[in-house]
């Protein structure tokens, strides 16, 4: 087999990002000679929904492609749909968003299509240098999006943080791998199943990688920038970043973990100390935002602390040489489910935002259900999802990782995740206070919004995630069949 | 007409598709939105009322259930049932929330519409958690239940209703989130959330829980939940300011139904799942509950304001409740259950009453009233009535229940009987003194001199609370036969007890139905563990 000429099989494997890839690269060609909006944004719809559409085709040739660079298989299948998905419901969102921004639609969508393929990579890559080319890929085009705005300070401010700390992280995952590499010899994962997990060297480079991923996934405490990131990014990105980024380098930290035995072993108590700490960051944060944007973002950092509570069950599981189904379907389905609430809840405040943006604060929302009641309840419903109440997606996934911590034994994390969720409902609840039961403020004058109908587009991207977040709540069970599939991970059988 | 097999899901699912109906109306439209809400609420009535011939006196265990598979892995079922415990609570639920529209018919003016659609999906939480079979269908319902009463609170309430509704929130939250935990390893230990299933993997193994340790922390995981909803001292904080701050309808669904809703957990799953924990904690429980008893009382004696009054009060008699059940007498435990109705219906009739008065004054203070017997007589006779139940005068609903757990407590513990009956005493201080102090002397206000009487529909409600009231103090063997074997069960599930070495009952002697099996099987088992 030579490396240099993949046959038909590797190519059929990253189908999703040639796509995405061809797509993006097709926009930017056409951009000059097409001035319809409403096209574009068509052809990137069309992008993102075919690419999405092929990984379902790529998912019918199981196994290792590209001389194991890329292995696909169930997980990845998993999280090219689900980056696909967010992808295109942020192109629906972006749509009627760029418009009102005047901001240039095709290289929006180009750099979103080219973000989505670096994700894709991340989520199916089984070799370190290509996640790092996933991990580049993915990461330049958010940079460049979270400054789209270019005519906003803060959304300059948001690139050029997102830009200096995100290639610090970089830096360091790159250190990591060359510190693995000179432990086992290999950037392969699957290559590195029988290292000495005791080893200094393999420590420090798997250290150095959960570094730099910690940082895209905003793990305290690589977490600083998260906020003003989110805050700056025109809305629409940052619907994708608290998406779509953090899916795929979770997906990409699970199959590490999930492989090294020698990352398995160590591990524990690192999963364990970060996660109360990004739990505790990211809630007691929350607890006195008074702006939406800086709210959501700082919940999203008390997310990946609840998801790294199921990392720490799945080093606890994996220690007895059994793969930690219970714990990677909990990671699974609360990513699945957090995506869509975030997306929809993104979606909702790009809309009430109005033109600039500047309707962000929390006394902007007040009386909102008189005004908006569809708006009012949607968001309501996001952010009870992500409260944890029954009947949602967030609920059965924060039930999923409660059972998986419980399932390893690790009672006291499972009460302190608990006792964050109290916190959590708080900062949650004030928002649908506000909404509900709160009459606007005297002096604020409801223009932007009271006269505001949302675009059909917007409404396309509420109906589905709000009824994918109730479907996902009520009938788990096809979701839940396809993640606790006992070969979920390709090579580790 | 309804299959007889589908009941229990007709009653729990009919107010939501009412809700979804009501949601169909326009807005503007009062006068319908109000007449729909009150016959679906009538007929959500009649559909619970047509439990009763259908289950079984004197049959232990759940009857009408219905049992479907949900979600595969972990297995969780959507399992109904009822047994005499639950079917008097899933009545009283349906008939205050008929109740609770009928009063709200000219109260309520802003957003009509939602405030119906949230009362019916309220009715949808609460009768799920009683009819719920399996502990994640339970906990589901458990914490459903929550936004609606939020709601409820939160827009139409008083003054400080955002502050009110959020603190409900937020203490509910905190005790239900750690049940969820607890639920979760009482599967990890037992592999599955059936509660039947449970209950008979514990009888056929005592063991199986593993150690004193667990049982006791599964114990108080799912104790501190249902403490906080009773509310017991000193987790009783939240219920004042709730009380006070929701609208009179909010109130009497809150007092009426979502109180019992600990209680009934507590008979439901701490003591037949946990006996060894619960005989442990029984004591410092029902220290607690005197506590209550009294406290409440005293600080419903020198309240200046009405509504927190009866509030107050209702902490004073859910101390009754727990005390009756953590004496372990099937005597006391009758009496809980029946207490609970009790005050369900004497309460929620002060609750009315209250509102009503608020109606007319838009005050709760006490001084701002006087001598209202002269302007409104037909409203201060049916206070009076509603006044002597609560406080439990023979022949009238209250009595009934609070007998019957003073009776069985002084069974097992004499000094317990004896401090709650200073509650007894305490109840008829403070519900006499203020309502002389509204209905009786001079008129002090002018605003008081006309004042109208009760309305035409005013009346009916009070009627049919009163004729409630008398039926149940005269007719209680109705309830109590019905309630006997499903108490009497709770009890035999508690005999399975003793596994863990060292682990007596506190009072083994005073506790017939206790120790008379249980104690002998001692000295042949500590080889088991």
């Amino acid at each position: 087999m030579n490396a240099a000429f993949p046959n038909a099989t590797d190519l059929y494997c990253v189908l999703p990002e040639l796509i995405w890839c061809a797509f993006g690269v097709f926009l930017m060609l056409v951009q000059p000679f097409i001035k319809s909006r409403p096209f574009l944004t068509f052809l990137a719809l069309v992008g993102t929904l075919a690419g999405t559409a092929m990984s379902f085709v790529a998912a019918s040739f199981y196994g290792p492609a590209f001389n194991g660079l890329i292995q696909m298989d169930a997980f990845s299948a998993f999280f090219h749909v689900l980056v696909g998905t967010v992808a295109f419901l942020v192109v629906l969102t972006a749509g009627p968003y760029l418009m009102r921004e005047g901001l240039e639609s095709a290289e929006f969508y180009a750099l979103l299509l080219f973000a989505t393929a670096g994700m894709g990579v991340l989520a199916s890559s089984q070799e370190l240098l290509t996640a790092f080319i996933g991990l580049e890929l993915s990461s330049i085009s958010s940079y460049i999006l979270a400054g789209y705005r270019r005519d906003s300070l803060k959304s300059d401010e948001s690139a050029m943080k997102y830009f200096l700390l995100g290639s610090f992280a970089t830096a360091f995952f790159l250190y990591g791998i060359a510190l693995v590499y000179g432990a086992t010899g290999t950037t392969r994962l699957d290559h590195m199943l029988s290292a000495d997990p005791a080893g200094n060297l393999l420590k420090l480079g798997l250290s150095m990688i959960l570094i730099g991923l910690g940082f895209k996934v905003a793990i305290a405490p690589f977490q600083v920038w998260t906020p003003d990131v989110y805050e700056g990014a025109p809305t629409p990105v940052t619907a994708l970043f608290a998406a779509g980024p953090k899916a795929a380098a979770f997906a990409l930290i699970l199959r590490i973990f999930a492989t090294v035995p020698a990352a398995t072993h160590y591990w524990f108590w690192a999963f364990w100390l970060l996660a109360i700490l990004t739990m505790f960051v990211g809630n007691l944060g929350a607890l006195v935002q008074t702006n939406v944007k800086r709210l959501l973002a700082y919940s999203s950092i008390a997310h990946a602390g609840y998801i790294l509570v199921a990392f720490a069950a799945v080093t606890t599981m994996s220690q007895g040489g059994a793969p930690a189904l219970p714990a990677y379907a909990a990671v699974l389905f609360y990513l699945l489910g957090y995506a869509v609430v975030k997306v929809g809840a993104f979606t909702v405040v790009s809309q009430l935002g109005g033109v600039g943006e500047k309707h962000l604060s929390l006394d902007d929302y007040a009386g909102l259900s008189q005004r908006h009641p569809v708006a009012a309840a949607a968001l309501s419903l996001y952010l009870l999802s992500l409260l944890g109440l029954p009947v949602t997606a967030g609920f059965f996934g924060k039930f999923y990782i409660f059972k998986a911590a419980v399932n390893s034994n690790l009672i006291w994390l499972a009460i302190l995740m608990a006792i964050n969720s109290v916190i959590a409902s708080y900062y949650y609840l004030r928002v649908i206070v506000v909404m509900y039961m709160r009459d606007p403020a005297a002096g604020a004058e409801p223009e932007a919004t009271s006269t505001l109908r949302f675009p059909l587009t917007v409404n396309i991207v509420l109906a589905f995630t709000a009824i994918a977040t109730i479907y996902f709540g009520l009938a788990p069970n096809q979701i839940l069949r396809f993640i606790l599939q006992p070969n979920l991970i390709g090579h580790l059988h | 007409m309804i299959p007889g097999g589908h009941l229990l899901s007709v009653i729990i699912f009919f107010p939501a598709l009412g809700a979804l109906t009501l949601l169909l109306l326009r807005g503007d439209d009062h006068v319908w939105i109000r007449r729909l809400a009150f016959v679906i609420s009538l007929a959500e009535f009649a559909f619970s009322l047509m439990m009763l011939p259908k289950v079984a006196v004197a049959v232990k265990g759940y009857q009408l259930e219905e049992f479907g598979r949900w979600i595969t892995s972990p297995p969780i079922n959507y399992h109904l049932g009822v047994d005499g415990i639950s079917l008097f609570l899933v009545i009283l639920t349906t008939f205050l929330t008929a109740v609770s529209v009928l009063c709200s018919w000219v109260s309520i003016q802003k957003r009509v519409k939602e405030f119906f659609v949230m009362l019916l999906m309220l009715e949808v939480g609460v009768v799920g958690v009683f009819l719920s079979l399996d502990l994640f269908l339970f906990f589901l319902f458990w914490e459903v239940m929550l936004i609606p009463m939020a709601f409820l609170i939160g827009i139409w309430g008083h003054d400080r209703r955002l502050y009110a509704a959020m603190k409900f929130v937020l203490y509910t939250m905190a005790g239900s989130i750690l049940m969820l935990v607890g639920i979760i390893w009482l599967y990890n230990v037992t592999g599955t959330f059936d509660l039947p299933a449970i209950q008979q993997a514990l009888q056929a193994n005592p063991l199986l829980l593993g150690s004193q340790a667990t049982e006791r922390l599964l114990f108080l995981a799912f104790f501190v939940a249902f403490a906080i909803k009773v509310p017991l001292f000193p987790l009783h904080t939240w219920l004042p300011d709730a009380h006070v701050e929701a609208p009179t309808a909010g109130s009497v669904i809150l007092a009426g139904v979502l109180l019992k809703m600990g209680t009934y957990g507590m008979i439901r799953f701490c003591l037949p799942l946990f006996p060894d924990a619960s005989r442990h904690y029984a004591r410092p429980i029902a220290f607690l509950a005197i506590i209550g008893i009294i406290y409440g009382a005293l600080v419903a004696l020198v309240q200046p304001n009405l509504k927190k009054l009866v509030a107050y009060s209702s902490v004073s008699h859910l101390g009754f409740v727990v005390l009756g059940l953590f004496a372990f007498q099937q005597i006391s435990m009758q009496g809980a259950v029946y207490q609970m109705l009790a005050h369900g219906i004497s309460t929620g009739a002060l609750f009315l009453l209250v509102g009503m008065l608020y109606d007319r004054r838009h005050t709760f203070e006490i001084s701002e009233y006087g001598g209202l017997a002269t302007p409104m007589p037909r409203l201060a006779a049916f206070f009076l009535f509603a006044a002597l139940s609560s406080l439990g005068l023979p022949m009238l609903n209250g009595f009934i229940g609070e007998y019957l757990i003073l009776l069985g407590t002084y069974i097992a513990h004499w000094q317990w009987a004896t401090w709650a009956a200073l509650g007894v005493i305490l109840s008829a201080c403070y519900l006499l003194w203020s309502y002389q102090r509204v209905f009786f002397g001079d008129i002090t206000h002018d605003k008081n001199k006309d004042l109208p009487d009760t309305s035409v529909r005013e009346r009916w409600i009070l009627v049919t609370m009163a004729v409630v009231i008398l039926w149940m103090g005269i007719f209680s063997p109705f309830i109590t036969r019905r309630t006997d074997a499903s108490v009497a069960h709770v009890l035999e599930q508690m005999k399975r007890n003793l596994m863990y070495e060292g682990a007596l009952p506190p009072a083994p002697v005073t506790s017939p139905v206790i120790s008379g099996a249980g104690s002998p099987n001692l000295p042949e088992r500590p080889g088991t563990r």
